[in-house]
């Protein structure tokens, strides 16, 4: 193929290349305007918008987060009442799992991993806008429930009978239903988007043992997602047949069984936490690779480690079942499988270690959360140890006990990678730096605070304090450290406040990033910041694992892709070759349109089964205009 | 055994109720035991993943970059801890094992007591092969100090959980399915329970009150619970029956010997003397329960009992009446 060469040809990068560049850049560019923003299929303005508006659902489960503690802080308060109380964990739970979690760190991977891999665009992009829509509508109509004082009230796992028909009257069972559904589907198809673009889109050179960890952890959270969501969308539409049509797959009475609910719904739970923690362990590696100044410690034990985590999610989902009835002898298998996942854990955590220890700590902010990180996922992980223990499980089980360890590992494990990893490629994503002072507060406040709120949590759970209750008796001796938490909740919520101001501060005034601020490795940091629309001027080849240090400013690249036409490089599986030139789609409005279509659809259908029939209609059309057959470089010619 | 629960958990110290480091029986003491073994082994491991991180950050600050440190010699550490982990966990899981069997006692066949789980009270039916000796009570079990009684758990509604921490873990009753639970009590006392599966509105106001006894005791209060309730002679408690059973009370309520033959709210045969009313919602004395005919709504919102409309003179009749279930 001749368009493909190591060395770039004189003519492209000389004189024309200014003409060249302009060029591409019109070729790539999303024009201004509201109509342009809607159609736009850029996948860093997408990941930057996708990201922004999974915050903003942080922001918003938050604020809820300490409604409950003021209602908790004194012993039979009634600042909130039961109905209220219900609601809002049940919001904060499924809004912090599925509104902001996982399509937060999916939205990090439809940002970085095309950068990281060196290519032009995500693959599938308008798939990628309609799931940006189609996850912003799940989000509004959660919200928008707790707005009318309808929103679901049978806790973030939704156990039947309570969220069935005849216990869960009303629609707010429905709705926790039907946004599963929308979450399900955008999450789907962004993890097939990045399947593809890893698989099929790395730049030239890049073969499997030189893809960055980031983009590892990626790859296996979006197997991860496409073999996990299939159970939850199977329980997701059972109970809403079940609730819509009366069809009895979770009535005893009938034949159903409650349990099959919660082995559905903990087949994919369980992996959920996974697909949580995994790109932050992707996070995690990057960065302190970055801030020791020398390859993370260990490549191969870490994707290894990271694929055994992923296969080993899908075997001990019953450790949530423990005192549901289940036989003892099964029992005891997933006490030994949930054990087993400390080994991998384990081995991620020495790894880093090792790097810490041989490298050169650079203690920016992004390291310090790194740090906070390491100390809070540790505790995190022993007491999951403690909770996969059948015995030790039946005390804690369902108390605050398990309230402070999934916080420990939500927050420690994947909340503190997070926002370093937010002051981290905050440059790249904006091309300017956050504050570095703003940073040391946001990181004090929320690692106090966090510790001050959730470690006593443990002790009010192995007092027998159970989860879930809006109120407790003043006899018990748990007031103390309830008004305690919800005091250090203050704290807490105060650091995130000074990161939301230090983002929202430096987005405009923040001094000017340079293209690689931290002197990172890998190939994102090889462009401006931020990107310019086409991202890579040149595609470039990869010749190890860390590009930008073993290579330096002069990446070799290939040439030969039009800069008239939207195009990209596809290589092959395993080694990276170059193999093909592939369009990539343009803008276009019909993934919007078809977002808004299947979301009247789903939402209607809560009202009634018609919905899906007639809603089908405006879906098609729109899909029709989507998938309508354009022209192609090749009838042109 | 009158005392009001608020007293009884005072007497049991601060750090007795409801806690699962409390142990008053065997199975409870053995997961205590399992916790405390847990909790030193992962505290040692933390204190030395956390010395070994300090280490490195301190020693990385200290010395001058690009330090020799082969990969080799570090990839053996690393496989070391490795190791290391993986022992550790397979002592953790064999101690849990080891532990296990402890919450199935009782293989005999001890005596049985039926456990329901109701949207938000508990009723419990003490069967026996004489179904004239079979009672049911609510939200407060009695039971033999020193031995094995065997529980049968069922829901009627949704899932609830039993779970009393100081005497043994928690089990789910499930609707549609049959659990057991083994229950052993050391020595006498009140011992504080609570639903510990989210189950509705009033999941927080689920709570019960274990009682175990003497033997002596324990037979007593059966031969008492097995019989009528004292019928209340003086002229209030008798009015206040009268107006429970012309009002839609007795519909819901059973009170045996009566005509009130209801099954949707708890059994009041003895009510009187239970220690609360409203599953630990309050202590029962005629003004709590005064106060919950005349508002069950305010008191616990969204529980089954319907506002039943009666004037201050029948409310101090049925209170007197209540009481005097005894
Ligand atoms: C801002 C800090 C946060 C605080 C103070 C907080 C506090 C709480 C509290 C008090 C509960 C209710 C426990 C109960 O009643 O059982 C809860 C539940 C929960 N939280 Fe958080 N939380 C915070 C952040 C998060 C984050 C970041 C996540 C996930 C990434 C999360 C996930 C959950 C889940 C899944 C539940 C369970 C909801 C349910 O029981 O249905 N929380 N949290
Ligand atoms: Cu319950």
């Amino acid at each position: 193929m001749t368009w493909f060469g190591k060395t770039p040809s004189p003519a492209d990068l000389a004189a024309g290349d200014e003409k060249a560049e302009a060029l591409l850049r019109r070729t790539w560019s999303t024009p201004a305007g509201v109509l342009a923003a809607l159609s736009t299929v850029d996948h860093k303005i997408i990941g930057r918008r996708y990201i922004a508006t999974a915050f903003v659902f942080l922001m918003l489960g938050g604020v809820l987060a300490l409604a409950m503690r003021l209602q908790l802080a004194f012993p039979e308060a009634r600042f909130i009442s039961a109905d209220r109380y219900n609601q809002i964990f049940t919001v904060h739970g499924s809004n912090m799992m599925f509104l902001f979690a996982v399509p937060v760190m999916e939205a990090m991977a439809v940002y970085l991993v095309p950068l990281m891999v060196g290519t032009r665009n995500i693959a599938f992009p308008r798939l990628n806008a309609f799931s940006y829509w189609i996850f912003l509508a799940g989000g509004l109509l959660l919200w928008t429930s707790l707005a009318l004082d309808t929103a679901p009230d049978v806790g973030w796992f939704a156990y039947v009978p309570l969220a069935g028909p005849q216990y869960g009257p009303g629609k707010r069972a429905d709705i926790w239903a039907q946004m599963i559904t929308f979450t399900e589907v955008s999450a789907l198809a962004v993890a097939v988007e990045i399947v593809v673009t890893v698989f099929k889109l790395r730049a030239p050179g890049m073969s499997l043992d030189r893809i960055p960890i980031f983009v590892w952890s990626m790859l296996v959270t979006a197997f991860l997602v496409i073999m996990a969501m299939p159970a939850i969308m199977l329980a997701s539409s059972s109970l809403i047949l079940d609730r819509l049509v009366g069809t009895q797959f979770f009535n005893p009475s009938e034949g159903g069984d409650a349990l099959l609910w919660q082995h559905l719904f903990w087949f994919f739970g369980h992996p959920e936490v996974y697909i949580i923690f995994l790109p932050a362990v992707g996070m995690v590696s990057a960065m302190i690779s970055t801030f020791t100044q020398r390859p993370t410690f260990g490549y191969l034990p870490l994707v290894l480690a990271m694929i055994a985590t992923g296969v080993l999610a899908f075997g001990l989902w019953v450790h949530h079942m423990f005192v549901a009835g289940l036989p003892r002898v099964g029992s005891s298998f997933f006490t030994a499988s949930s054990m087993a996942i400390a080994i991998p854990a384990g081995t991620q955590i020495f790894c880093w270690l090792a790097t810490l220890w041989d490298g050169r700590p650079i203690f920016k902010t992004p390291m310090l959360f790194i740090i906070g990180f390491l100390i809070t996922f540790v505790i995190g992980g022993l007491t999951g140890v403690m909770v996969a223990s059948v015995p030790f499980d039946t005390q804690v089980h369902d108390t605050y006990f398990v309230v402070a360890h999934f916080h420990y590992v939500l927050i420690g494990g994947s909340v503190f990678p997070l926002i370093g990893a937010i002051y981290y490629w905050f440059p790249k994503m904006t091309g300017r730096m956050m504050s570095e002072r703003l940073g040391r507060w946001a990181f004090g406040l929320i690692f106090t605070g966090f510790h001050l709120t959730f470690f006593p949590m443990h002790m009010l759970g192995l007092q027998g304090m159970p989860r879930r209750v809006y109120t407790y008796p003043p006899e018990l001796p748990w007031a103390g450290l309830n008004l305690f938490v919800s005091l250090s909740a203050v704290i807490l919520a105060a650091g995130f406040l000074v990161f939301f101001i230090d983002v929202l501060r430096s987005v405009r005034h923040g001094p000017p990033a340079g293209p690689n601020p931290w002197n990172a490795s890998t190939l994102e940091w090889a462009m401006p910041s931020p990107p310019p629309p086409y991202n890579f001027r040149h595609i470039p080849v990869v010749e190890s694992l860390e590009p930008l240090w073993t290579s330096g400013e002069a990446l070799p690249v290939a040439t030969g892709l039009r800069l008239d036409r939207r195009e990209l490089v596809v290589s092959s599986v395993t080694a990276g070759e170059p193999e093909a030139r592939e369009s990539s789609p343009a803008d276009s409005i019909w993934p919007f349109l078809a977002a808004i279509a299947t979301s009247i659809m789903l939402i209607a259908s809560i009202f009634s089964p018609w919905a899906v029939v007639w809603g089908a209609i405006p879906v098609a059309i729109t899909l029709t205009g989507w998938f309508w057959p354009k022209q192609t470089p090749e009838d042109e010619s | 055994m009158k005392i009001a629960p608020a007293c009884v958990l005072l007497l049991s110290g601060c750090a007795g109720a409801q806690s699962a480091l409390d142990a008053d029986g065997p199975s409870a003491l053995a997961i205590e035991n399992l916790i405390f073994l847990f909790l030193a082994v992962c505290g040692v491991a933390f204190v030395l993943v956390m010395g070994v991180m300090t280490w490195a950050l301190v020693r990385g600050r200290n010395e001058p970059a690009g330090r020799p440190q082969t990969e080799r010699s570090m990839g053996r550490v690393v496989a070391g801890a490795v190791v290391a982990t993986f022992l550790v966990i397979t002592f953790l899981t064999a101690a849990s094992f080891y532990a296990t069997p402890s919450l199935d006692r009782g293989k005999a066949d001890p005596p049985t007591i039926l456990v329901r789980g109701q949207q938000w009270w508990w009723q419990f039916s003490y069967l026996d092969a004489d179904p004239a000796k079979t009672f049911q009570t609510a939200n407060e079990l009695h039971i033999p100090v020193g031995t094995d009684v065997r529980l049968r758990l069922e829901a009627s509604d949704v899932i609830h959980s039993f779970w009393v921490p100081n005497l043994t873990g928690k089990q789910d009753l499930v609707p549609g399915r049959e659990n057991v639970l083994t229950l052993n009590a050391a020595k006498p006392g009140v011992y504080r329970g609570q639903c510990a599966e989210f189950c509705g509105l009033q999941h927080s106001h689920m709570a019960l009150l274990v009682i175990a006894e003497e033997p002596a005791d324990y037979a007593r209060w059966l031969d008492v619970q097995r019989g009528l309730a004292t019928a209340p002679t003086d002229g209030e408690a008798a009015a206040g029956k009268l107006v429970f059973m012309s009002k839609p009370c007795a519909a819901c309520h059973t009170i045996r010997g009566t005509e009130a033959v209801g099954t949707t709210g708890p059994d009041l045969t003895h009510i009187g003397s239970r220690s609360t009313i409203g599953a630990g919602l309050l202590d029962n004395t005629r003004g709590s329960i005064s106060a919950w005919i005349a508002d069950p709504q305010t008191l616990k919102p969204g529980n089954n009992m319907p506002l039943v409309p009666v004037t201050s003179e029948e409310l101090r009749q049925l209170s007197a009446y209540m009481k005097g279930l005894q």
